[in-house]
């Protein structure tokens, strides 16, 4: 609320300024006039308007900066804790709309196999041990492998079946554990501790035993959470603005009382406080029960994507300093984790948004963690001109072949591959894209739904254009120079211009707008992984 | 459509010879390429690239083009006492125009294009797209009678050292083609200042000095312009008497606004039907090219809006202090005189040599407009300052960053 105030106490000063140029150089003219020159006094009255109205125009971005800074203030400063409503509007970042959006209604889909992929984390040894062998009977919720940095953690079968396939990559590091599944899941008995009254040391060992350790992620770097920190406080975005993520309610699919119970768990965890933020924009709804929930500070946040990204959401409402260790969790994970408690058995039932432009059939599907991409889009994946991406258009892995969902995606797009020549394609193109330049037409249609492909649409060049990303980002700092820095490895100026707050995700869409095409996720997490090891 | 395209990959020549980065570059103009994205990181990716930026730069420039041109015609024939109204003699004026700006426009390319490719080959990346702007810029912001071989030394000069050494496109300290025109303006400064310079087709402007009309001129317009029984250019005409071809800026440097005012009125200096560098004088034109820079986001409003600012304050200083006719010129009438505009809109928004912070903008567009205006009020020798206002300020730019910066980071310490 308080960065509304601003912003239109901003906007009439800039009008005023301008209407008293206008006015003076009117005057001016008027005064020196009489020699029958009043059509250049004219014509220079209207495009003095013109020019100054274009700036007005664009200068509607200093609003932008102006309310971001101030989202910040309210972050930090806010009185109202607790069950109190803080708002969070945000103006910077840009929604792209695909064609291909899901239907509201859920579909069953039990696939036959289902795989743990270890590179789906970051920060583990790239051959972690096996505790199953090929051949093996294992229970949903048993110990699959653990990871030779964190002994202690195990990462677990989603389904019960037989392991069928360890499938191993370069240097033999292991991509794939694959389970042939069980027709009816038998879950392994968790004999879990009573939220009530166990202790935090108690959950911990509980949550690393059973596969509950690797629903988490750490901030900064986002990593698996490392054996001995506790997180200074516990963010869940409770919803997603990326491209085509489709509803949240539709995810939650009525699992309230597990959410609950997991952020039952999750204030066991931290001495902090748990966040969770919601969708406070304007045409979206969210479940009522969402806002019921105990337990939790909640935080609403309206503006375009990156808003629903739990980074974007992190800097506004309690920012990451330097030695802060902060834990984020996805809505599906904590229901998993408060099942956990809940049902005594380690429920990896996912709700998958299988959506795009080239998707046969964008619906909405009810099946287990890491199933098999080749059942359940199995046409898309056969054909060479549809890339099938286990996540959005952002920031998801491409997939190809022997292919599993990605441990914390939600969604699977299918695009088309763009591996065409276009005839002045830079020019004159022949078909629309979504685009943050107006030297587009369809700039100006702001509720068209593309149809996209993968071309570049263009080659990689140096950093020409600037003040391009800071559009894009609603984070209070300035990420070319930022990039500037990991590329030169400065650790001071990475530290100072706040890379710990970043993850790939938040920098997604401004590769995805960058003019001069640089890979600015792989980018980032070069400097993370860097940080990792230096600082 | 097919074939074309086979049809030109067929003709590719083998990679890492220099005919392949020549390939490479206007294969790459005729066909948008069939990269795609990688499989981490972004999948979809926006129309936008550095081609359709610098290109719609240039489509900004070409109205100052087409004025440019014609007002080099005009110039000329206003100065033999010719067709003294703006659009009499209409293709003789063209005619000329373009014999005076395509030499230009040409060896421009030739010269910066030809460091460019080779830079390109010897790297071994492909051809970057920088000097489509430099190269449309530099023709509008020489004088129409430039020596040729001193332009290409310049804009040698200007690629080569001010832009290849420094590691290329989106490298550069200094606006690539400021630095061409600061060569020429002090390794041969007397071919771009004083009152001679601005008016082509003349050895000397002086009251009965007579053209100097090349074989363009006398054989091939006047061959062509004689089978349509047009009117043609007429090599025994001299320079009318009184005429001196002062610029406003000179003028008023002498003798204040009323001196202006008694050569040129109001309505000319805006228009730019003045003599001048080709690109700079018609004000409207430039700021109809502001508005499409604007509008596509392309060129900063905030360097040019604060550069305007600190140019009128400036003014209004030097209209209070009021110790020489020139600064007792009312602020408002500098904007009709000299470039100001063509240099805020067109130069001082180079994204590479300009601040790259939201804020640093202001600073730098403001601290252009004061210094500028300081220049070319008080300076005697050259009554011109904004290309060496904007050199100067892109040398701090990197400076200004750094603070502006500095203070994000300090803010963000302070947080802990």
């Amino acid at each position: 609320m308080k960065v509304l105030s601003a912003s239109s106490k901003f906007l009439p000063f800039i009008f005023r300024t301008l209407f008293f140029i206008v006015l003076s150089t009117g005057l001016a003219f008027g005064q020196s006039g009489g020699e029958g020159n009043m059509v250049t006094i004219g014509v220079i009255l209207i495009l003095g308007v013109l020019v100054l109205g274009a700036v007005a125009v664009v200068g509607n971005s200093m609003v932008q900066v102006l309310s971001v800074k101030t989202g910040v203030d309210i972050g930090s400063t806010s009185d109202e804790e607790g069950t109190g409503a803080n708002i969070h509007v945000l103006k910077k970042g840009t929604d792209i709309k695909l064609k291909g959006e899901s239907h509201q209604e859920i579909e069953d889909v039990f696939t036959s196999r289902y795989a743990v992929q270890p590179f789906n984390f970051n920060n583990i040894a790239p051959i972690p041990k096996l505790v199953v062998e090929e051949g093996d009977e294992v229970l949903a919720g048993q110990a699959l492998f653990f990871d030779k940095k964190h002994p202690d953690v195990f990462f677990v079968s989603p389904v019960s079946g037989e392991v069928v396939e360890i499938n191993r990559g370069l240097k033999r590091a292991i991509d794939q554990v694959v389970i042939l599944a069980d027709k009816e899941i038998s879950y392994k008995d968790l004999n879990s501790p009573d939220v009530e009254t166990a202790d935090r040391e108690e959950i911990r060992t509980f949550l690393k035993e059973n596969g509950g350790w690797p629903l988490f992620m750490q901030r900064p770097y986002n990593i698996l959470p490392d054996n001995d920190e506790e997180p200074r406080d516990i963010f869940i975005s409770g919803f997603d603005t990326s491209p085509l993520a489709g509803d949240s309610s539709v995810a939650i699919d009525g699992r309230f009382d597990a959410i609950q119970k997991g952020i039952q768990v999750l204030n066991k965890l931290t001495d902090g406080s748990v966040f969770m933020s919601l969708d406070g924009r304007k045409e979206s709804s969210f479940p009522v029960e969402l806002e019921e929930l105990s337990g939790v500070e909640k935080h609403y946040f309206d503006g375009p994507h990156p808003a629903g990204n739990v980074g974007v959401q992190i800097h506004h409402i309690k920012p990451i300093k330097q030695g802060d260790i902060v834990w984020t969790i996805g809505l599906q994970e904590l229901i998993t984790l408060g099942n956990m408690f809940l049902k005594n058995q380690y429920d990896a039932t996912r709700i998958i948004n299988v959506c795009g432009p080239s998707a046969q059939r964008p619906r909405y599907i009810r099946t287990f963690l890491g199933a098999d991409l080749s059942e359940l889009v199995k046409q898309e994946l056969e054909d060479e001109k549809i890339r099938v991406i286990s996540g959005n258009v952002l920031c998801g892995d491409k997939k190809e072949g022997n292919a599993f969902l990605d441990f914390y995606s939600t969604q699977v797009t299918c695009i088309s591959e763009g591996n065409d020549y276009e005839m002045f394609g830079w020019l004159i193109p022949q078909s629309f894209r979504p685009t943050v330049s107006p030297t587009f037409p369809n700039f100006a249609l702001k509720e068209m739904a593309y149809d996209v492909d993968t071309n570049t649409h263009g080659e990689k060049r140096a950093f020409v254009v600037s003040g391009q990303y800071e559009e894009l980002l609603p984070v209070d700092t300035f990420p070319q120079h930022l990039f500037k820095a990991i590329i030169t490895r400065d650790i001071d100026r990475m530290e100072g211009l706040g890379i710990y707050e970043l993850v790939e995700e938040d920098v997604a869409l401004c590769e995805f707008a960058c003019t001069s095409k640089q890979p600015l996720q792989k980018l980032l997490r070069e400097g993370l992984d860097f940080m990792l090891v230096e600082a | 459509m097919k074939k074309l395209l086979n049809f030109i990959k067929s003709k590719e020549p083998k990679k890492g010879t220099l005919g392949h980065t020549l390939y490479d570059g206007f294969f790459t103009f005729l066909y948008a390429p069939n990269e795609v994205t990688g499989s981490k990181g972004v999948h979809i990716r926006d129309r936008m690239d550095l081609k359709r930026t610098m290109v719609t730069v240039v489509l900004a420039l070409q109205f100052c083009y087409l004025l440019g041109t014609y007002n080099i015609g005009h110039q000329h024939f206003v100065a033999l006492g010719m067709y003294e109204s703006f659009f009499e003699g209409f293709h003789l004026k063209i005619a000329f125009g373009l014999t005076k700006i395509l030499p230009l426009f040409i060896w421009t390319h030739v010269v910066g294009l030809g460091i460019e490719f080779y830079f390109a080959w010897k790297k071994g990346h492909a051809i970057e797209e920088g000097f489509l702007v430099s190269g449309a810029l530099i023709p509008l912001i020489m004088p129409p009678d430039l020596p040729i071989w001193i332009l290409c030394l310049a804009v040698g000069f200007a690629v080569f050292l001010g832009k290849e050494a420094f590691g290329g496109t989106g490298m550069n300290i200094w606006n690539v083609a400021l630095l061409a025109r600061a060569f020429v303006f002090f390794a041969y400064p007397t071919t771009i200042s004083g009152d001679q310079v601005w008016i082509a087709g003349f050895d000397q402007i002086l009251p009965g000095a007579a053209t100097d009309y090349g074989w363009w001129q006398t054989s091939f317009f006047n061959t062509i312009f004689g089978w349509f029984d047009w009117a043609q250019f007429d090599s025994t005409a001299v320079i009318v008497d009184g005429f001196t071809g002062a610029t406003p800026l000179s003028l008023a440097y002498e003798g204040g606004w009323s001196a202006v005012t008694d050569v040129y009125s109001s309505s000319q200096m805006l228009w730019g039907a003045l003599p001048g560098s080709v690109g700079e004088t018609s004000k409207p034109l430039i700021i109809l090219g502001a508005i499409i820079l604007l509008a596509s986001k392309i060129g900063s409003w905030r360097i040019m809006f604060s550069g305007l600012v600190g140019a009128v304050v400036m003014s209004l200083v030097f209209n209070a202090w009021g110790a020489t006719p020139f600064m007792e010129v009312p602020w408002y009438n500098q904007f009709l005189m000299g470039s100001f505009w063509f240099a805020i809109v067109f130069m001082a928004t180079d994204p590479v040599t300009a601040t790259a912070t939201n804020y640093g903008k202001f600073i730098y567009g403001f601290l252009i407009g004061m210094i500028g205006m300081i220049i070319r009020i008080i300076n005697p020798a050259y009554p011109e300052g904004w290309m060496l206002a904007i050199l100067l300020l892109n040398t701090f730019a990197p400076l200004i960053d750094h603070y502006v910066v500095l203070g994000n980071i300090k803010k963000r310490l302070k947080r802990a």
